[in-house]
């Protein structure tokens, strides 16, 4: 069967490739573009390691078919820092908090996390237990990950 | 292994697109793109349906309320009118697997998934579907009683049900993590009560106790026409055994089910705290 081109914007610069019929968002990111940012944990919608945002909303990549972001904006972690190579305020507040261990969750936690800010630059404590709660992290035990969040937010309002 | 991808823009086309050889309907993707990954070669075929009348809601004539089968468990979230039926799905998934599953997805799911849909049934929905020929309203146990064999291949248009009268719908997940975790129990609870405040129709629906949602008839008999006291919450313990056929999965087993669930309808009904 031919390939489909898929036209899309991957943090913020456009981008056309040729994919499969069947293949996943994640396939498409990590195999045929290089962006490592998203890991293929459970290949089940379950790990949440793989989070991106599509159009602003958290999204699993491994279960998403890459011909389903035909037009639309796709952002993983790899587009977090600045143009000047400046870390986000949630990568910042990540290694500050010591938020990170092993990492493999960590890229599926920034982007569920910037999800959130986005939509509520103020959360609770509460906002990001459920913001994260479709993320694994086998090392933290999410209280520096929940914090880390809290305080990218406490420095999103100082700034 | 390629698959071919198929986009309909209305209901009746997607049902004979679905009706091809090998073909799937893709709702949110959260199972069948997962069956993908997993290496399922049963199918390679899939059909995207992108009529807008599967990711409306509506009301509609009499006083019912319509929700698209392509209408996500987010937007059930987002929805204020809807913000007694939240609960339900808020239940599934975390915050993407929401953005992604679908009401028509759902009711689909293989228990341990299939949250939303239990609770569909206790709202006694109308499944809305295409089959061979045409829309047809289906009563939802007939739906879920029938689904694998004879209704895989016919898109969801809608599901429309009624809202229960002031609070009398109840919703619990069991399970063994407080967030995301997969179900040892579903349980959802109409209870409405008449001017003296005695049970009439009550439903009581529960999901991962059988292959597929059910309804514990013998529990809402044994409430008709009377109020919700110890002793008839116990009557209806004592009729709802035998009612429920468990399945052993990887996070509980049918004994561990059985053993639980009366503990479970017990708090529901007294209306306990999770």
């Amino acid at each position: 069967m031919s390939k489909v081109a898929v036209h899309f914007d991957l943090n913020g610069k456009a981008r056309s490739e040729f994919v499969d019929g069947g293949a996943t968002l994640l396939d498409l990111l990590r195999t045929r573009i290089g962006d490592m940012s998203p890991k293929a944990g459970c290949l089940q919608g379950s790990c949440g390691c793989c989070t991106v945002l599509i159009d602003g909303e958290p999204r699993l990549a491994c279960i998403t078919l890459a011909e389903d972001v035909q037009g639309r904006e796709v952002e993983t972690a790899r587009g977090l820092p600045d143009g000047a190579g400046r870390l986000h305020p949630l990568q910042q507040a990540f290694i500050d908090g010591f938020a990170t261990q092993c990492g493999f969750c960590t890229p599926g936690m920034l982007m569920a996390a910037k999800a959130l800010l986005n939509r509520k630059p103020n959360p609770t404590r509460a906002d990001v237990i459920d913001a994260i709660s479709g993320n694994f992290c086998r090392c933290t035990g999410y209280a520096p990950i929940i914090d880390a969040i809290l305080a990218a937010a406490e420095a999103g309002r100082a700034a | 292994m390629t698959l071919r991808y198929l986009r309909y823009a209305d209901v009746a086309d997607a049902a004979s697109g679905a009706a091809r050889p090998g073909a799937r309907i893709l709702g949110g993707g959260t199972l069948l793109v997962r069956d993908i990954n997993m290496g399922d070669v049963s199918f390679d075929t899939l059909i995207r349906i992108e009529d807008p009348a599967t990711t409306a809601i509506d009301n509609v004539p009499g006083g019912a309320i319509s929700l698209g089968g392509g209408v996500t468990m987010a937007r059930v979230v987002s929805e204020p009118a809807l913000a007694w039926l939240a609960p339900a799905a808020l239940s599934v998934g975390g915050p993407a697997v929401r953005a992604m599953a679908t009401v028509a997805g759902n009711l689909h799911a293989p228990a341990p998934y299939g949250d939303f849909a239990t609770a569909l049934l206790a709202l006694d929905a109308k499944v809305v579907l295409h089959d061979e020929t045409a829309l047809i309203d289906l009563p939802i146990q007939d739906f879920l009683a029938h689904r694998r064999a004879l209704h895989a291949r016919h898109p969801i248009r809608a599901v429309r049900f009624h809202a229960p009268p002031g609070h009398s719908f109840r919703f619990r997940k069991v399970s063994r993590t407080r967030v995301k975790g997969l179900a040892v129990m579903t349980l959802a609870i109409v209870l409405p009560t008449d001017a003296d405040g005695l049970i009439r129709g009550a439903r009581i629906a529960c999901g991962a106790l059988a292959e597929t949602p059910v309804r514990i008839v013998g529990a809402e008999a044994a409430l008709e026409g009377r109020s919700l006291t110890p002793d008839s919450i116990e009557a209806a313990i004592a009729a709802s055994v035998g009612e429920i056929n468990p399945v052993d999965d990887a996070i509980a087993s049918a004994w561990y089910r059985r053993a639980v669930f009366p503990v479970h309808l017990r708090r529901m009904l007294a209306g306990d705290a999770a």
